[in-house]
């Protein structure tokens, strides 16, 4: 005799159908309706296009694309069952850094000042993520606790660094990498992009990001099969804080400056972009592609908003609506899957 | 890789055991042999060692004292990856399942195949751990409809989930299986079907231990019962031999079961 699933309700399951697509391609629904929505507001007041409008969107590629490169990071450490809150201020910290050191070589060529430049942020941004890494995975602090220190070290590294002011930098070489086009694509957006690509592969290609879903579902699990997890969870926040680290680089390479404050508002979009892709807080689930969606979701509410002259402060209103209708779609997705069972 | 088990001799043996976790003596002395296509039961109350016992020879736990012979060569496992490299598989009560993956990637967990996407870059055989995955659920004559295969583990019932477990081990060969209270989260019709789960195994020639509180199970499966009280062994017994007051004698200790 055999171990068969109780037989479902063929009528249920077709019922469902449309309702189970509907749940997993909500984000890229709502991103559309937004986007038609802004359309026939911007035909209707003004009698020109939002979508079809190079500018616009060049610039919601350049809105999204920092706290993208946030949020990639820390997808994967809300999949791994994490969460990182230093994100905006290593961000910060990086790009002080790197304009701190470009400034005292301004007397070198400038690519290798540059160059000099992008290594010092990247260095930097690992070591805020060599400690979370070690506080979570070694010493088992809890993520939030962990990272929320790093918040406030890495704040105030970035501000002393900084000596509380903006750093400038008189670079041409940097002012190309924040301003100049690829193909007609702004080249940070051209970057954000190749991590995007890079990233996704490893999630949903590799061991590695095998590993991250199988730490997130089940850590038990996972050791128990061998998956070194404490190493796993120390690369995942060096992850985290690389990316926070290329952030801080666009970041200055786009106003020539650093500044300390650089990511602070960035840190709850990133979190917003990774939780309307789809991924749980709970950790298990998420992709790099719905965190992309959602970081363009809010990028598109925050340009579109502006654009058609509604009060600005709406933006956080709709974003943080957004934020909730995505966790009860979620939800309902997974009782859809029969994943949730009410338990007491 | 594995050689074949010496004829006749115990695929596994335990000498004189015994593990110590502060004051507390876990296990004191205990020793049992385990053959090919036998089933060992452990009994006891809560406390009694059972867990302790197993943890030691699947790994987790290094013993104080005694010694562990696998097909009558000693062995040191000082890790769970040791115990399953030769072929010592456990299977714990929680179930050692992530329950956001699918079959396959459970079945493969921590030694996914590999392959290559565009010729060079690494990246891990979905299609093969879906198909193999099947293929062991078959063999192990379970049935899990190909639409869930691709499905979190969670959507899968509970003996369905017990049987992953059982088909990831057995996947990877395992010459001896190690059962923490495989029935204990399950409905009556799902225990049967892990208990004939069990009875296949023995047909594979599968060594398998198992504990549980489920005097039931025991009988049903167990070719002997080893009852284990307060970290010592207090009896063994060959299941046809003995019942089950015997056996809750043995549990709850001769003069407390008189008194």
């Amino acid at each position: 005799m055999a171990v068969s699933a109780a037989p479902a309700g063929a009528a249920g399951e077709e019922q469902h159908a449309w309702l189970r697509f509907l749940a997993a391609a909500w984000s890229w629904l709502f991103l559309l309706l937004l986007l038609v929505f802004f359309e026939s507001w911007a035909q209707a007041a003004y009698g020109i296009s939002f979508v079809f409008n190079r500018l616009n969107v060049q610039s919601i590629a350049m809105f999204a694309a920092v706290p993208l490169l946030l949020g990639l990071g820390q997808t994967f450490v809300i999949i791994a069952g994490g969460i990182d809150l230093s994100v905006g201020f290593v961000m910060g910290l990086a790009a002080v850094i790197m304009a701190r050191v470009m400034q005292m070589l301004t007397g070198l060529p400038p690519g290798l000042a540059l160059a000099a430049g992008l290594g010092a942020a990247f260095l930097i941004s690992l070591v805020p993520g060599t400690i979370n890494g070690l506080l979570i995975a070694r010493l088992r602090v809890p993520a939030f606790i962990g990272t929320l220190g790093m918040y406030g070290v890495a704040r105030g590294a970035g501000f002393l660094a900084a000596d509380g002011t903006t750093v400038p930098v008189n670079n041409p070489w940097l002012f190309e990498m924040g301003n100049a086009r690829l193909l007609g694509v702004p080249l940070p957006v051209v970057i954000t992009i190749a991590v995007v690509l890079a990233l996704h592969y490893v999630l949903s290609q590799t061991r590695f990001g095998q590993y991250t879903y199988a730490i997130g579902g089940n850590r038990m699990a996972a050791l128990r099969s061998g998956i070194n997890v404490r190493r796993h969870t120390m690369t995942i926040y060096l992850i985290s804080a690389g990316c926070a680290g290329i952030a801080g680089m666009i970041y200055t390479a786009r106003f020539s400056a650093g500044a300390a404050q650089a990511g602070e508002p960035l840190l709850l979009d990133s979190i917003a972009a990774v939780v309307i892709g789809g991924a749980s807080l709970f950790g298990g689930s998420g992709t790099i592609i719905g965190t992309v969606i959602g970081a363009l979701i809010i990028a598109v509410i925050q340009y579109g908003i502006v654009f058609i002259d509604v009060e600005p402060f709406w933006q956080f209103v709709a974003v943080g609506v957004v934020i909730i209708v995505s966790v009860l779609v979620d939800q309902s997705r997974s009782r859809l899957k029969g994943e949730i069972k009410d338990e007491v | 890789m594995r050689s074949e088990p010496v004829s006749d001799g115990p695929l596994l043996e335990a000498r004189g055991l015994s593990k110590r976790f502060g004051g507390v003596q876990a296990l004191q002395q205990v020793s049992f042999r385990l053959r090919a296509g036998e089933v060992l039961a452990l009994a006891g109350d809560n406390g009694a060692g059972k867990s302790t016992l197993i943890k030691c020879i699947s790994g987790v736990h290094h013993p104080d004292e005694g010694e562990i012979l696998y097909q009558g060569r000693p062995v040191r496992l000082d890790n769970p990856r040791e115990a399953r490299e030769i072929g010592i598989e456990t299977i714990y009560q929680d179930l050692a399942l992530a329950d956001n993956l699918d079959v396959g990637a459970n079945v493969f967990l921590g030694r996914e195949p590999a392959t290559r996407r565009f010729g060079i870059l690494p990246a891990i055989d979905r299609r093969r751990m879906r198909d193999a995955a099947h293929e062991v659920l078959k063999t192990l004559e379970i049935e899990i409809p190909p639409s869930k295969l691709t499905l979190p583990v969670r959507t899968l019932s509970g003996g369905q989930r017990q049987a992953v477990a059982i088909g990831r081990a057995i996947y990877w060969q395992a010459s001896v299986l190690i059962m923490d209270e495989p029935t204990a989260a399950l409905g009556v019709p799902e225990q049967r079907k892990v208990r004939e789960l069990i009875l296949r195994l023995k047909e594979q020639a599968v060594g398998v231990i198992f504990i549980s509180h489920n005097l039931v199970d025991i009988f049903a499966v167990a070719d002997r019962i080893l009852v284990l009280r307060r970290g010592r062994a207090a009896g063994e017994r060959r299941t046809p031999e003995t019942d089950h007051d015997e056996i809750v004698k043995l549990m709850v200790g001769a003069e407390s079961a008189a008194a």
